[in-house]
This record gives structure tokens, sequence and C-alpha cells, in this order.
């Protein structure tokens, strides 16, 4: 193997457990969403997400492998995707954090030549309903009522401190990091400002701030949904359907 | 541009023409995923295919039905692989295929056009039940990742809406 195919695969696992990791976690709102509009809406991006990373883990080795085998320490998700839900608010935090992130990545990564370009130049137009989705409840609870409006306050301010951690360097991956928080910061703030939120004024890196999951380090929550997710496959070696 | 030889049109037209899993009255052509059928000797052929979308479930359902209309024609050996560029679109959609849907009860794409093209006019979506336009979005997303959920004002009825991709 040689060292150029390590950091692809490398890059692969970030990306693709990103993916994996937040679709699991908008899959646990099937049949617990406020309406069933969002219900299906919810499940339906969840599908886009693992369609991602069942190419970008088939890069790496056995999707299902890396999926149900791996332990916590092994997973290079961002600490921002295996955040519990919360309330709604929670979720649509994280969904336009990441959804904002996910479109400037898969834009640069689909204008290159690179290994990830032909899903990125697929998976860009998915994101873009992702998106839409996170900016349009945003706007919705953020200039509702006073109760929705606290809410998604508490729940922006309660993850921006896991934003920072898209914008570091991930090994195998290139692209312009810079431009791309620049473009993120310049719309998660006019998102936010048309819904009559406060930007949260909070640290994003540093010593203080959160985001070490791209080195295997998670909150404490993550090993509850892994055992979750992976139980049934463990409990079960080589079940077939 | 590769030339296809006459068998391989022949089984390209019966690959194309099993129906879409979920979309039962479109054909796998006019919903434009059939990407090519070559055959790579006596009794082997490979089929290429592309998802609608990246993480769509009907795509392996589509590969065994392929599979099963080739091996009723005698052909052995079939694999079916995914292709994921060029990226498919809703343009990729055929008139024919848009006119099913809509008599099926499902609002068809409408047109994009090329990326750096004119800029298309931005058309209602009419309801495919009483010919209205005048409807409105009920949600983003639908039965499937590729619908959205619409109402019409006129008519009042739901529908589903194959939105743009």
């Amino acid at each position: 193997m040689t060292a150029q195919t390590t950091a692809i695969e490398a890059a692969a696992l970030a990306l693709g457990d990103d993916a994996l990791v937040l679709s699991h976690r908008l899959g646990e709102w099937a049949g617990n969403a406020p309406v069933l509009e969002e219900d299906v809406a919810l499940a339906n991006i969840a599908l886009d997400l693992l369609g991602q990373a069942r190419v970008l883990l088939s890069l790496v080795g056995d999707e299902d492998e890396l999926a149900y085998l791996r332990e916590e320490r092994a997973f290079r998700n961002t600490q921002l995707v295996e955040q519990p839900n919360g309330d709604f608010a929670h979720t649509i935090a994280r969904q336009l954090y990441f959804s904002t992130y996910q479109k400037l990545l898969y834009g640069q990564l689909a204008s290159g030549e690179g290994p990830f370009s032909g899903l990125a130049a697929k998976a860009v137009k998915e994101v873009a309903y992702h998106q839409d989705h996170a900016e349009h409840w945003t706007l919705r609870l953020g200039d509702g009522t006073p109760e929705s409006h606290t809410r998604m306050q508490r729940a922006c301010d309660a993850l921006w401190r896991y934003t920072g951690e898209m914008f570091q360097p991930v090994d195998g991956l290139d692209v312009d990091l810079t431009a791309m928080e620049n473009s993120w910061l310049a719309s998660v703030t006019a998102v936010l400002e048309q819904a009559t939120l406060t930007v949260p004024d909070g640290p994003r890196t540093g010593a203080w701030t959160a985001g070490a999951g791209r080195q295997g380090l998670h909150t404490e929550p993550f090993g509850r949904m892994l055992a979750e997710m992976q139980h049934l496959h463990r409990s079960h070696p080589g079940a077939t359907w | 541009m590769v030339t296809m030889t006459a068998l391989e049109e022949e089984l390209s037209r019966i690959a194309g023409a099993v129906p879409d899993p979920e979309l039962p009255v479109l054909t796998l052509r006019e919903l434009g995923v059939l990407r090519g059928v070559q055959v790579l000797g006596p009794g082997r052929v490979e089929v290429e295919l592309t998802p609608t979308y990246t993480g769509c479930p009907a795509i392996e359902a589509m590969a065994s039905d392929i599979e099963r209309a080739l091996h009723d024609h005698g052909v052995p050996e079939v694999s079916v692989v995914t292709v994921l560029a060029p990226a498919w679109s809703t343009d990729d959609i055929s008139d024919e295929g848009r006119r099913k849907l809509a008599e099926y009860g499902i609002a068809p794409p409408r047109p994009q056009g090329p990326a750096d093209g004119p800029i298309p006019l931005t058309l209602a979506i009419r309801c495919p039940h009483c010919g209205s336009t005048d409807t409105e979005l009920l949600s983003r997303f639908s039965s499937t990742a590729c619908k959205a959920l619409r109402r019409c004002t006129t008519c009042r009825e739901p529908f589903d809406h194959f939105k743009e991709l």
C-alpha cells in the first residue's frame, strides 16, 4: 500500500464516518418526529447520507465490518455529527451546521479531479436539499414563537463549539479549508440573522473547544449510540436476510 | 463513442424495458439510469447502471430484475455494475417518461438545462390530477428521497412531485 492510497483511505474514512454517524442519528427520529412530514424528511436525509457512507467506506474496506465491528476509537467522524438529537431544534442546528459544511466540501471536491469527484458531483445535489431543509426550519423556529426562538438559540449556542473541527485538515483531503470556513461562516451568519437569532460568540477552535473526533476521541454519548447501532450485527455474526 | 453490436443493442433493449421497482410505469430506459450494455465474452454480459440518488435502495432491485430479464433471454452470466459519474440528473428522464409520470399521478421534474447555459424559466408545478398550476409545497421530502409532497389548492388533492436533481 502506498502512502497516497493510505491518505485517500484516511480521508474516505473521515467523510464516510461523518455520513454514517449522522445518518444513524437522524434515523433515530423515525417514528418520533414532531410531525409525519418530518419523520419522512429526516429518514430521507438519513438515507442520502447512508448512500454516501457506503460509497466512501467501500473505498476503505468492507462496509459492514467498518460500520459494525470497529471500536469507538477507530471512528474518525467529527464530534458534531455524533451529538445526540436533543429536541428538534438541536437536530436542526446540527443539520444547519453540517449540511452547510458538506455542501461546500462536496462542491470543492466535485470541481476537482480527485478520487472523490464522482461521488461529490452527485452528492452535492442531494445535500443542497438537506441545507434548504435546515435553513427553512431555522427560519421557522428562530422567527417563530418565543418558545421556539429560545430553543433554537439554545441549540445553536450548544453546538457552536463543535463546528471548528470541520475545518481542521484531514490527510488526503485536498480542499481549501480557509475558503470553506469563510463561506460557511458567511452562510450560517446570514441564516441566523434572518431567523432573528444571535450568532453564538463562543470560540470554535483552541484549547477550550471540542473537536478531536478525527483523532478518534469521541464524546460520551457516542459509545451508547454505537452500542445500539452495532448490537444486532455483533449478536448474530454472519446473519443474512 | 463506443459502437454497440447488434447483440448489445438487443440486450440493451431488453434491460432498458425492465420496469422501475418503485415507479413501475417507467422503464429503466425512460428513467435514464441504464448507462450501457457490453458483451464481455460468449454468454457474459456487463450492464452499467447509475443510481438516481446515491443511497437509492431500489438499485439492488433494479440489478436483480435486469439479471433475471437477461437470464430469461439466455445470457447465463450477467454482472450489473453501478457507476456514479457523470451524475444522474432528472433531465435524463425521457419525454415519454415524463408523460407517464404525470399520467400516474406524479408531477414530473421541470427541465433544468445545462448548468452553465441560459437560466431556464421557472415553470409552475402542475397538479397531475386536475391540471391546475396553483399548487403548494407541503414537504421537501416525500415517499422516497426523489420526491417532494405538494398539494393542489384548486382540487385539494395532495400529490408527489419528482423533484429536480
